[in-house]
């Protein structure tokens, strides 16, 4: 018994986030379940987590932050931060933990954010909640220059101001403010073009690296995942159905991987078909 | 023979701001893949929907298809059936309280086709989509086939000019190849040119015979075949 609670701990120390068996379903409809029963640990390292729309990835890292509200209900064998169980978490610890230990970047600025708020008023939000500085001002620039948002006009724009790229940082700055051990972003790119994708990427992951925090990265894009992160967990219809390392996504085995790793067109693949996966091979 | 040619086009969208495209020339050869690439607000889609007769507050020269189609006018005569526009975002490019029959009935009764309803069966099937589908609305399709709903309706008019405003930005790769084999698959049936924005160059890499890169309101340089083939 001894052994076992030590060999827990030393997993929990291990890794950051445990979760086992998560299983997310409607209340309100008896259908299959939306995720099912799926388990992974995060620790302080890079994973993605990817799957087409619809596979459940967003509302995994919903659950993981507790922000699954009715009919959508999660339940799970183990859910597991930092040792401390999140099942049986109130609201208060919730609303401590969240923004401050744990946060979570959206895929779009101009709708994540508060539309009525300027920037700096946001971030100072954030430190007032969670660290009773007593400069909030002089925070909120240093934390903005820290994403490269080093013109005083930004802290006192409005979101709909910023560019996609700038909203972006904005946001990514807010979540870091508090210094996050896990930091989940939820397509955090699939609103920026091209140059913006990889400069918002190249912040993240360099702060991620720094500042030793654990990230799940949450994408469709299987290149940009097998780039940016050590490990990826594939999803399809609610289930891990692959996992490796994400610099091995490429030769992946399994009929789903190599199917979106391979549909990506390219300059290479003109006046050919791009390969679509075939559902009924894959489907249980 | 050339589908479309531009010389010193501008478009500006607001009184007194600069101008979103700046003596833009363009031309793109019948039966072509043309694609636009370029950052975000640098005119990509303005261009596209001056071609589209949407913005018609321009100077400049326009040759569409042999029409000459002048400044705050609406497009008259073929040119209205023979170019048609396939927008980025399939969630709001169809009217949500429409179902998919009427909204391919309805450019169908207005070019006075026969038997419209068979027609639109037929439009559904071409673009890879179970006619069951009609009966539905929108918010009751996924993003894939809302896009199919798109291209089906812009292909009911048998345009000659297909205009493409990054058609599989808002969709997912799996979904985003099976669209583009279905633009394909449509441009190897009709004769026809298509014109294709995106900001991602493997799509126009994959999909383009040349492409123009847009900055500043105008178009800076033009990749051909070798070059896209690099990308």
């Amino acid at each position: 018994m001894v052994c076992a609670t030590s060999a827990i701990r030393a997993m929990s120390e291990h890794s950051l986030l445990s979760v086992r068996g998560l299983t997310i379903r409607s209340i309100a409809a008896l259908r299959r379940p939306i995720v099912d029963s799926i388990s992974f640990d995060i620790g302080v390292e890079r994973v993605g987590l990817v799957g087409e729309s619809g596979s459940g990835k967003s509302l995994t890292a919903r659950a993981v932050m507790g922000l699954l509200s009715r009919p959508l209900e999660a339940i799970a064998e183990r859910l597991e931060f930092e040792g401390a169980d999140l099942k049986h978490f109130t609201q208060h610890q919730w609303n401590q933990v969240r923004g401050s230990k744990m946060a979570l970047v959206l895929q779009d600025a101009r709708y994540a954010l508060n539309p009525v708020l300027t920037i700096g008023r946001q971030i100072g939000e954030m430190l007032l909640l969670h660290d009773k500085t007593a400069d909030r001002k002089g925070r909120v620039r240093e934390i903005l220059s820290t994403v490269g948002l080093t013109d005083p006009g930004v802290a006192r724009a409005y979101p709909h101001q910023l560019s996609g790229g700038m909203g972006q940082r904005a946001m990514l700055a807010m979540m870091l403010a508090n210094g996050p051990r896990l930091l989940i972003a939820d397509e955090p790119t699939s609103a920026l073009d091209a140059a913006l994708r990889t400069q918002v990427l190249d912040l993240m992951c360099n702060r991620a690296v720094t500042q030793s925090m654990g990230l799940l990265l949450i994408s469709h894009d299987l290149p940009l995942v097998a780039r940016y992160c050590d490990r990826a967990l594939v999803m399809y219809r609610g289930r891990i159905v692959d996992h490796g390392p994400a610099a091995h996504l490429s030769l992946s085995d399994h009929p789903y991987t190599r199917a979106l790793w391979s549909c990506a067109p390219s300059g290479r693949t003109h006046g050919l078909r791009l390969p679509v996966f075939d559902r009924s091979q894959i489907d249980p | 023979m050339t589908a479309v040619a531009i010389e010193s086009l501008s478009v500006r969208l607001v009184n007194g701001a600069p101008l979103v495209i700046d003596s833009l020339s363009l031309a793109v050869t019948d039966g072509e893949v043309f694609g636009l690439v370029g950052p975000s607000g640098c005119g990509k889609s303005t261009l596209l929907r001056v071609l589209a007769g949407v913005n018609r507050d321009w100077r400049g020269s326009v040759e569409l298809l042999h029409h000459r189609p002048q400044p705050h006018r609406r497009f008259s005569g073929n040119l209205r059936r023979e170019v048609q526009m396939v927008f980025q975002d399939p969630y709001a490019s169809l009217h949500p309280r429409h179902r998919v029959a009427r909204a391919l009935l309805e450019p169908l009764r207005l070019l006075g086709v026969e038997r419209p309803h068979e027609r639109m069966i037929q439009a559904l099937s071409d673009v890879g989509l179970d006619p069951l589908i009609a009966s539905r609305y929108p918010h009751e399709l996924s993003g894939g086939q809302r896009q199919r709903v798109a291209i089906a309706r812009a292909l009911l008019s048998s345009p000659r000019l297909l205009l493409l405003d990054e058609p599989t930005s808002s969709l997912d790769a799996s979904v985003q190849a099976e669209i583009l084999n279905l633009l394909s698959t449509i441009k190897s049936l009709h004769a026809m040119t298509m014109i294709l924005v995106s900001h991602d160059m493997g799509v126009i890499a994959h999909m383009c015979d040349r492409a123009g890169v847009m900055g500043e309101g105008r178009i800076e340089r033009t990749l051909g075949r070798e070059e896209l083939d690099r990308l």
